[in-house]
């Protein structure tokens, strides 16, 4: 069991290690980092009011990982099998004595580990309201937490698409909107309309699989096992179906 | 070494490949020879374990590439048409990349790697990215890629497309050295190269196997006795034949 596990896990080190040095050998991990931080900046700052709430916590930057996580994480995994696909490299690939669960998710924690960086480059953000007040800093550390699970979630669908379509701006466009599916289905906007349309029992099993009511939960500063299960359940998901995906190669 | 097995491909309508066997010992290379289109690339890529073939098995070194793919494949070099690599790499990084793919212990990894450099002739082009390299570096480096853990078998699709006479020529001399310890495959388009190089030559027209034999042999079925005028022959034959 544990022999055949490691044999499918086979290559996870040396695909984790090719991916990571890939992002930060091009300017592509740079320029991500440094948007998104912008971004998120931003909409923290700007859109969201940040000083005027008068409230020393990182509820109005926390609101926006959701809807930023929806644009930027999928231009993150787009490349991931789209670009072996156009280089032809994932015939080398495809010939080495790997299993491809652990390309899948060598690619995968490759990106993830982009996207957690950025997380990390916030972390100012959380000495300032430190500094502004005494925030619940046991829900900010859960809230990242769980925000880093989502990004893995969105990251999944990423890289599952761009083994299915071989080209990074169609794969781009469709995990958008799935992303956009799984966020949006938890907006009020929709919801609302949800419930008008369908009734409020459907509303309630709509909300509950979206991104956004699973992160709020989150921020509530409760630590809910529901939760975390729910976003890696949906990363491993779509991993198995970028297994599937990427393995439909093998058959011309 | 390597026996091919009745190996059939479509892809959908179109039969790729119909039925190609054939059996490869120690010491031999053998060139895989036919116009564009015939299935040399489809049957390469199915040896290798890349593709999957609807009919037939692939044994390396005795070990199946449909039950047993990752072991066969560990017995296996390629390289691919085109030789694919990774632009943003630099060479070593490529294969340090594949030395560790590959589960080539750590302690020999180096000189694996040292080696590989050396037979490639690649030493001169160490410090750049894959990417920047002309296309007799790159392929070399994917020629380094398919040698570095030493497989008993070496596929190789079209090796020395592209390169200028020299390269060509030191390409040839690595081929010709490895030849003794290993089974060798190598699909080329340039005839001319092939008695220098190959011991048999097997020509593929359209998914079958229409002559295989010796490059000297294949000669001898014209009049005029030229590999040239054997393929024009070979492959037009079964284009009169299908039609």
């Amino acid at each position: 069991m544990i022999s055949a596990v490691r044999q499918q896990m086979s290559g996870f080190t040396a695909t984790y290690r090719r991916e990571l040095n890939a992002y930060f050998a091009t300017p592509m991990a740079y320029v991500f980092l440094a948007v998104f931080l912008l971004a998120l900046g931003l909409f923290t700052w700007e859109a969201a009011r940040f000083f005027d709430s008068g409230v020393a916590d990182l509820q109005p930057f926390f609101a926006w990982h959701p809807w930023l996580y929806m644009i930027f994480l999928p231009a993150l995994a787009m490349r991931l099998w789209a670009d072996e696909r156009a280089a032809g490299t994932d015939e080398l690939l495809l010939s080495l004595p790997l299993g491809l669960p652990g390309l899948v998710l060598g690619k995968l924690c490759a990106a993830w580990t982009v996207a957690g960086t950025g997380l990390l480059l916030t972390l100012p953000m959380w000495l300032s309201v430190n500094y502004l007040g005494n925030p619940d800093n046991a829900a900010i550390a859960l809230t990242y937490f769980v925000s880093f699970l989502m990004a893995g979630a969105y990251l999944s669908i990423g890289a599952a698409v761009s083994a299915l379509t071989g080209s990074q701006v169609t794969a781009f466009v469709i995990s958008v909107v799935i992303a956009f599916v799984f966020t949006a289905a938890g907006w009020p906007l929709v919801l609302s309309t949800v419930q008008t349309l369908f009734g409020t029992g459907f509303a309630d099993l709509i909300a509950r699989f979206s991104f956004i009511t699973q992160f709020e939960s989150a921020q509530r500063g409760v630590l809910e096992l529901r939760v975390v299960a729910y976003f890696l359940g949906f990363t491993a998901t779509f991993a198995f179906l970028n297994c599937l995906w990427a393995s439909r190669r093998r058959l011309g | 070494m390597l026996d091919v097995r009745s190996l059939e491909k479509a892809y959908g309508n179109k039969q790729a490949v119909r039925g190609i066997s054939f059996a490869v010992e120690k010491g031999t290379v053998l060139g895989f020879l036919g116009p564009n289109g015939a299935g040399k690339s489809t049957t390469m890529r199915m040896i290798a374990g890349v593709l999957e073939p609807d009919v037939g098995d692939v044994l390396i070194d005795g070990k199946s590439i449909i039950s047993e793919r990752r072991a066969a494949q560990a017995a296996l070099g390629y390289l691919p048409e085109g030789a694919p690599l990774y632009n943003d790499m630099t060479p070593p990084e490529f294969l340090a990349f594949l030395a560790s793919a590959r589960q080539i212990p750590k302690g020999q990894r180096k000189d694996a790697i040292e080696r590989t450099i050396a037979d490639a002739r690649i030493s001169g082009v160490l410090g750049q990215r894959i990417g920047a390299l002309s296309k007799g570096y790159r392929r070399r480096v994917g020629l380094a890629g398919a040698i570095l853990h030493d497989p008993p078998v070496l596929v190789l699709d079209e090796p020395t497309d592209g390169l200028d006479p020299n390269q060509k020529r030191a390409v040839r001399a690595l081929i010709a050295r490895m030849a003794p310890t290993k089974a060798i495959i190598i699909s080329t388009h340039t005839l001319t190269e092939v008695p220098a190089m190959c011991h048999r030559a097997v020509l593929v027209d359209r998914g079958r196997i229409v002559a295989d034999d010796t490059p000297a042999g294949l000669a001898k079925r014209t009049d005029d006795g030229t590999l040239e005028s054997a393929f024009a022959r070979l492959t037009d034959q079964v284009e009169e034949e299908t039609l």
